[in-house]
């Protein structure tokens, strides 16, 4: 144990490897790093399968089949023709989970867009401005932060879902819901981001590059959107990953208390919602294979997330594990 | 000192400014309280108008708004519209029910992540670390309604199956008064809790323990000889276990808020499922009420954990 800790430390061997191989660009080095951590492999991995499922999935079974159903039906527990069983109105609930996933999965990506734009332009603009700009930007952070995320979450929701119209994409309708829920993930959640972006832009804007570039007459916009923005990519890139992962987990809670995409539009959260009531019956297959699916989806996102940091930042590579 | 925790002082009211401004606007733009009158047969629109006149309403917002903050800041929350109780007679019946539920998870999660923090980082790589490791990555990635659906399912629904002794769903009526029936309805909501937090602290603590276990004058101690039980107690533990406690001290005003999933799910009557439920009638005075203790209790932790933290830490100086 304590030759273990004694020892150079891994971060430092890593780096001695890199200065032998210095053939190699930064993203082969980032890939590199990426490729050792099996963890985040496994996350891969994981998604991968994911995708085999909910895209697969949905080229073998039409999206017709994820709400048609019987009556006659309702309530079966796993058999044969039900992999996964049926819900309280007789549809398949593996159809479900595979056009469900998809919502779930659009909804977190979006989410996770309007989270970065957010972020990157609050953070960026308060550090690159500073002075009044970054304490006025700062303190409202600051306030978003100290109000509990779902209970800002349902104020929002609350806020946004007075009359919902609804839309049409890839021949599909979705309850307008979906963009509500989109709106409301992304703007509670960028407080983070905002806060690593500023702390990096802050240290950023004294740089030499930054002076030569005003210096030569750049734009405060192409000075921040082609200098500073590239240069935190690699955090932002993280916060992303482990923010996708948090945004498909905050849909579920979000539909699981009922306040997010409206039905017949399954997502894997509002598919629990429904088998709430079901649950004194003894009715495990309605809830427990979304969960499994969200479980799956968090977890892998979580692992290549962790994997990408250190991939990303070798400075971390020791915390490794 | 002095200086910076005044200057602390006067940030945290612009904050709070900004969070009741925001929560006002909010919950009075989302939801009509009216909407609920709008069905009555023997309501006419003049007795409509004159309700909307005798409760505020229709006074522009920026009026309702000061007009709310003046009297919160008197300690006056105003009355819910639905119960016609006092917004402060709601809270102050709530909270303390939340509060016997987030403080003995909390107590659990504290001694059961420090517990599996230690272990887990002085056996760094060993079968017993990559267990715990791979049991917190899981618990991490898991909503909680999973764990208490299942734990409803097996310890609720099926012991009662089975004819063994079973935890109470929540959907039983009880006596909040009897000790026992606490005790009882405590276990699952709490196991639930302890499950998800227990994972994200104790990788936490496992890190800043390694973290520490790295440094020179850990190294130091070794050398002259000390036993590892006391470099491990007296010499790394001191230093791994500030980070820890400040992240404890943010997370410690949000108890307050209660565990609204949690609560919504095992019929436990505190903040959340207080705030839940009068949020989905659009009460605004309520809303607000529990968003402002809450918030106000996030925003003066804040301060009160990073000034301790610097008489803890020598090493940090206040500019």
């Amino acid at each position: 144990m304590s030759a273990d800790t004694l020892s150079v430390p891994v971060g430092l061997d890593l780096r001695a490897a890199e200065a032998i191989a210095p053939e190699l660009s930064p993203a082969q080095l980032v890939w590199r790093r990426f490729r050792r951590h099996r963890m985040a492999l496994a996350g891969a991995v994981g998604l991968v399968l994911l995708m085999v499922y909910i895209v697969g999935g949905s080229l073998v079974i039409p999206e017709s089949a994820s709400n048609a159903g019987s009556l006659r039906e309702r309530l079966q527990p796993p058999t044969a023709d039900h992999w996964f069983g049926t819900d309280s109105i007789g549809r398949d609930v593996f159809t479900r989970i595979i056009y469900g996933g998809q919502i779930s999965i659009v909804i977190g990506v979006l989410a996770v867009v309007l989270e970065v734009t957010l972020g990157t332009l609050i953070g960026g603009f308060a550090a690159y401005y500073g002075g009044w700009v970054d304490a006025v930007l700062m303190r409202f952070t600051e306030a978003m932060l100290a109000i509990p995320s779902l209970f800002l979450l349902i104020v929002l929701s609350k806020f946004l879902s007075n009359d919902i119209p609804t839309v049409e994409l890839w021949g599909r309708t979705f309850s307008g819901s979906v963009v509500i829920v989109i709106v409301v993930i992304g703007c509670t959640s960028w407080m983070y981001l905002a806060r690593i972006v500023r702390a990096n832009v802050l240290s950023l804007r004294e740089l030499d590059y930054v002076s030569a570039s005003r210096a030569l007459g750049a734009s405060h916009g192409r000075i921040f959107f082609s200098h500073l923005v590239p240069n935190t990519i690699a955090p932002i890139i993280v916060s992303a990953t482990l923010g996708l992962a948090q945004a498909v987990i905050t849909e579920a809670y979000v539909s699981f208390l009922g306040l997010g995409v409206q039905p017949p539009t399954a997502t894997w959260g509002n598919m629990m919602d429904q088998s709430l009531s079901f649950i004194q019956r003894g009715v495990w297959w309605m809830w427990t294979f979304p969960s499994l699916l969200i479980v799956l989806t968090i977890l892998s996102i979580n692992l290549l997330g962790d994997g990408l940091r250190d991939a990303l930042d070798p400075r971390t590579a020791k915390h490794l594990g | 000192m002095w200086s910076y925790i005044v200057r602390r002082l006067v940030q945290a009211l612009f904050i709070l400014f900004i969070i009741t401004a925001v929560c006002f606007l909010l919950t009075r733009l989302s939801s009509d309280p009216m909407a609920q009158y709008a069905t009555r047969q023997n309501m006419t629109a003049a007795d409509r108008m004159a309700l909307r006149a005798r409760l505020g309403l229709d006074q522009p917002l920026p009026v309702q708004y000061v007009k709310w903050l003046g009297l919160a800041l008197q300690g006056n929350l105003g009355e819910s519209f639905f119960s016609h109780q006092k917004v402060s007679l709601l809270i102050s019946q709530r909270l303390p029910m939340t509060l016997i539920l987030m403080t003995t998870a909390e107590i659990f999660i504290v001694i059961i992540s420090l517990f599996l923090g230690i272990v887990s980082a002085i056996k760094q790589y060993s079968l017993t670390d990559n267990l715990i490791t791979s049991f917190s990555f899981i618990g991490y990635s898991m909503p909680i309604f999973f764990i208490a659906l299942g734990l409803i399912l097996i310890f609720a629904v099926k012991f009662k199956l089975w004819g063994l002794p079973y935890f109470p769903t929540g959907a039983d009526v009880w006596n909040f008064k009897d000790p026992l029936a606490m005790v009882w309805h405590l276990v699952l909501p709490v196991t639930c809790l302890v499950a998800i937090q227990v994972a994200g602290y104790s990788r936490f603590l496992r890190s800043s323990i390694l973290e520490v276990l790295g440094q020179d004058y850990v190294r130091t101690a070794r050398a002259k000889g000390l036993m590892e039980r006391a470099v491990l107690y007296k010499h790394a533990m001191r230093n791994a276990a500030l980070p820890f406690v400040t992240i404890l001290g943010l997370d410690i005003p949000f108890l307050l808020g209660g565990a609204l999933v949690t609560e919504s799910v095992f019929a436990w009557p505190g903040m959340g499922r207080l705030f839940w439920e009068y949020a989905q009638r659009g009460d605004f005075p309520v809303v607000n009420g529990v968003l402002l203790v809450v918030s106000g209790a996030v925003v003066f932790f804040t301060i009160v954990t990073d000034v301790a933290y610097t008489f803890i830490d020598p090493r940090i100086r206040l500019s």
